[in-house]
């Protein structure tokens, strides 16, 4: 957290901040797990994207938001949702295109949404979210507000012409925004790099304008405190941030991608950063009990599976309301 | 009743809006400079450059930044200076502004009006000039204005920046200086999918929007001093566009014809005469035509696009051929 003068304390103080974010990373990895699962026995329809391995991104990044910061996601959103603080049950009915579902069986994984919590939901366009997150940043600056907008997008989204927009226009209106580049190496099914020319996400956004940091994203504390310092810096009013966060996806694209074409030596050692594995080692040794740890993994078992029982057995939506939400005036009915 | 010109008349909703509802701003290339046109001539000096945003030539984030700014609440006037550049940020719109309330459930509320002059102007050729209105009629989610007149640019611009629907909002961009009337003291909302009943007449039904209006008011005309009075229905706004007061016109005429500038193949005409056709039965229609531009991108050189332009003269002609 940052202190008054903007600087954050050291990130080892509080036992059970850094609990937290343990507990976050874990629900994020077995809400993912249980959804796999539930996709391969053919619960879930639809296309899937889990983020196994970049967990310490989103719960780092949220550790630092109040409740009415604003955030924009992408396809892989499932972690920024509940990091925001989205309800998992909720999430698991939409997933599964159920009545009761974030957005009532129409937007399924790929476009969660929580407004309640700030969520402004996740987007199927790659790079969507970026002008989507600018603006809300400029009208919450049109209306006094002291809240700020956080868009989460991959290194894939820094090849599309709205990034170069969006944080121009970030940086030229002086707006409250941190960008947040999930780097995991991959677009779909080709390696960034080969297709990207120049220094990478930081080195661009520095010569727009918007400052930047490159770091270790597997590393919760380096996360949490990188966050910390950048949002105090946006809340300060000295404008747009970007945080270009090193990660690495264990698995392929979507859940029915197995990513055959990757080495599997390079998958294994991805997961030896594993970014769960290394704060529960760090929790350990600042005197956490392993029981404590073992409640925490217990407990996001149990909350998963009930939200998948329960998703599984909810209703459909009505077939009225397909025609519902459309728009007020000139809509259609059934 | 004040005599304005239509840019003055749309200028004008603009103020009376900006005025009463804080929330209301506009962002856009040079619109701290009044637009393109002086459809925001002086709003800077009363709103100040939070309100009125002159924005770099990133029409991705012009769209998508105002459908942010209406999702935390306020409600955006996107100007998008020339219709053919809204092509840059097709994501936005399509993919983002039109589907964010559904695709969530209801949670969205994308309250934002897409201002956009589009249709023929000085020669602009073939990538200033465009008239796709069709394609939004054809797009859930959005209501699509189209107004031809003064006095309907600003009632229908106020009743857009009131919607809490995305508005599409053409411009006539060729009758921006146009005379018109609007009344004094504030400006009514009219509401969306009601038609203007221009000319009253029994021999055929004329359906029209947007900047041929004023051809279609001159055929008219000049068939009235032939002897033939015609039924023109301009319907300011394609969607939702008025079935009603078009159903109810080729009761008493059953002669309908479409005109409009965009390219006839694929245009709002077809929607209009196959939805007439499925309302009134195969025996409630004598004819059905449409006459609109010929598939051929807006060419330069004058005699050139006089080709794609729908004059007078061939209204009379179509009036005529639908009557025969
Ligand atoms: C504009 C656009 N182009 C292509 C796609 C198809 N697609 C979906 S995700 C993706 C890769 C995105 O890579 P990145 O932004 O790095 O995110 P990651 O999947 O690695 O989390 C692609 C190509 C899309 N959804 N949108
Ligand atoms: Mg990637």
């Amino acid at each position: 957290m940052a202190t008054a003068g903007g600087t954050p304390a050291a990130a080892g103080d509080n036992l059970k901040r850094l609990t937290d974010l343990y507990r976050m990373m874990v629900r994020i990895r077995t809400f993912e797990e249980t959804a796999l699962e539930a996709y391969k026995a053919g619960e879930i329809p639809g296309p899937l994207h889990v983020s196994f391995g970049q967990e310490a991104i989103p719960a780092g990044v949220c550790a630092s938001l109040r409740h009415d910061d604003r955030l924009t996601s992408n396809h892989r959103g499932h972690g920024h949702a509940l990091a925001k603080g989205a309800d998992a049950a909720t999430m698991y009915l939409e997933l599964y295109g159920r009545e009761g579902g974030y957005c009532r069986g129409k937007g399924g994984s790929m476009h969660i949404a929580d407004f309640s919590v700030g969520m402004l939901g996740a987007n199927g366009v790659v790079g969507g979210g970026l002008p989507i997150a600018v603006g809300a940043a400029q009208g919450l600056k049109l209306l006094k507000s002291a809240a700020i907008a956080v868009c989460m997008f991959g290194d894939g989204a820094t090849n599309r012409g709205p990034f170069l927009e969006a944080l121009n226009w970030a940086a030229i209106y002086t707006l409250p925004v941190l960008f947040v580049c999930e780097d995991n190496g991959v677009a779909a099914h080709t390696e960034t790099r080969t297709v990207t020319a120049g220094e990478g996400p930081a080195a661009r956004a520095n010569a727009i304008g918007v400052p930047a940091v490159t770091i270790d994203g597997n590393d919760a504390l380096v996360v949490e405190e990188t966050v910390a310092r950048l949002v105090a810096d946006i809340r300060a009013g000295r404008g747009p941030r970007m945080m270009h966060a090193k990660t690495y996806r264990w698995t392929g694209h979507t859940a029915t991608d197995a990513a055959a074409w990757r080495d599997p030596k390079e998958v294994e050692a991805a997961k030896q950063r594993c970014p769960i594995a290394r704060l529960k080692a760090v929790l350990i040794e600042r005197g956490l009990a392993p029981s404590a740890l073992d409640e925490i993994s217990a407990a996001a078992r149990t909350e998963m599976q009930s939200g998948r029982t329960a998703a599984h057995t909810a209703p459909w939506p009505g077939i009225p309301s397909a025609f519902e939400d459309v728009q007020d005036v000139g809509a259609v009915h059934g | 009743m004040a005599e304005v010109t239509l840019v003055e008349a749309g200028r004008l909703a603009v103020l009376q809006e900006m005025r009463r509802d804080p929330t209301v701003w506009v962002l856009g290339e040079d619109v701290g400079r009044g637009g393109l046109w002086g459809q925001y001539r002086g709003l800077i000096d009363e709103f100040g450059p939070e309100r009125i945003v002159s924005t770099p030539i990133s029409e991705s984030t012009i769209m998508g930044a105002g459908l942010g700014a209406a999702l935390v609440g306020t409600r955006p006037i996107i100007e998008m200076r020339i219709f053919d550049f809204v092509m840059c940020a097709m994501d936005e719109l399509v993919n983002q502004i039109a589907k964010v309330r559904y695709m969530f459930g209801g949670q969205a509320k994308p309250a934002v009006v897409v201002r956009t002059p589009h249709g023929m102007w000085r020669n602009s050729a073939a990538q200033h000039s465009q008239m796709l209105e069709a394609w939004f009629a054809h797009l859930p989610g959005v209501v699509v204005v189209a107004p031809s007149n003064a006095e309907d640019e600003a009632g229908l611009l106020v009743s857009a920046i009131r919607s809490d629907d995305p508005v599409l909002f053409f411009d006539p961009k060729d009758h921006w200086l146009v005379p018109g009337k609007i009344a004094d003291g504030e400006i009514a909302a009219i509401p969306f999918g009601k038609a203007r009943h221009a000319r009253q007449g029994d021999a055929l039904t004329i359906v029209t929007w947007s900047a041929i209006v004023p051809n279609v008011l001159a055929a008219a005309d000049q068939l009235a001093s032939e002897g033939i009075k015609v039924d023109v229905l301009d319907l300011r706004t394609i969607w939702p566009w008025d079935q009603d007061a078009v159903a109810a016109s080729l009761s008493r005429t059953k002669r309908l014809l479409v005109v409009h500038e965009a390219v006839e193949v694929g245009g709002f005409g077809a929607e209009v005469i196959a939805t007439m056709i499925d309302r009134l039965g195969p025996s409630g229609l004598k004819v059905a035509k449409r006459l609109g531009a010929p598939r051929i991108p807006v060419p330069f050189a004058p005699p050139l696009e006089n080709e794609v332009r729908i004059s007078p003269a061939r209204i009379v002609a179509a009036a005529k051929a639908a009557m025969a």
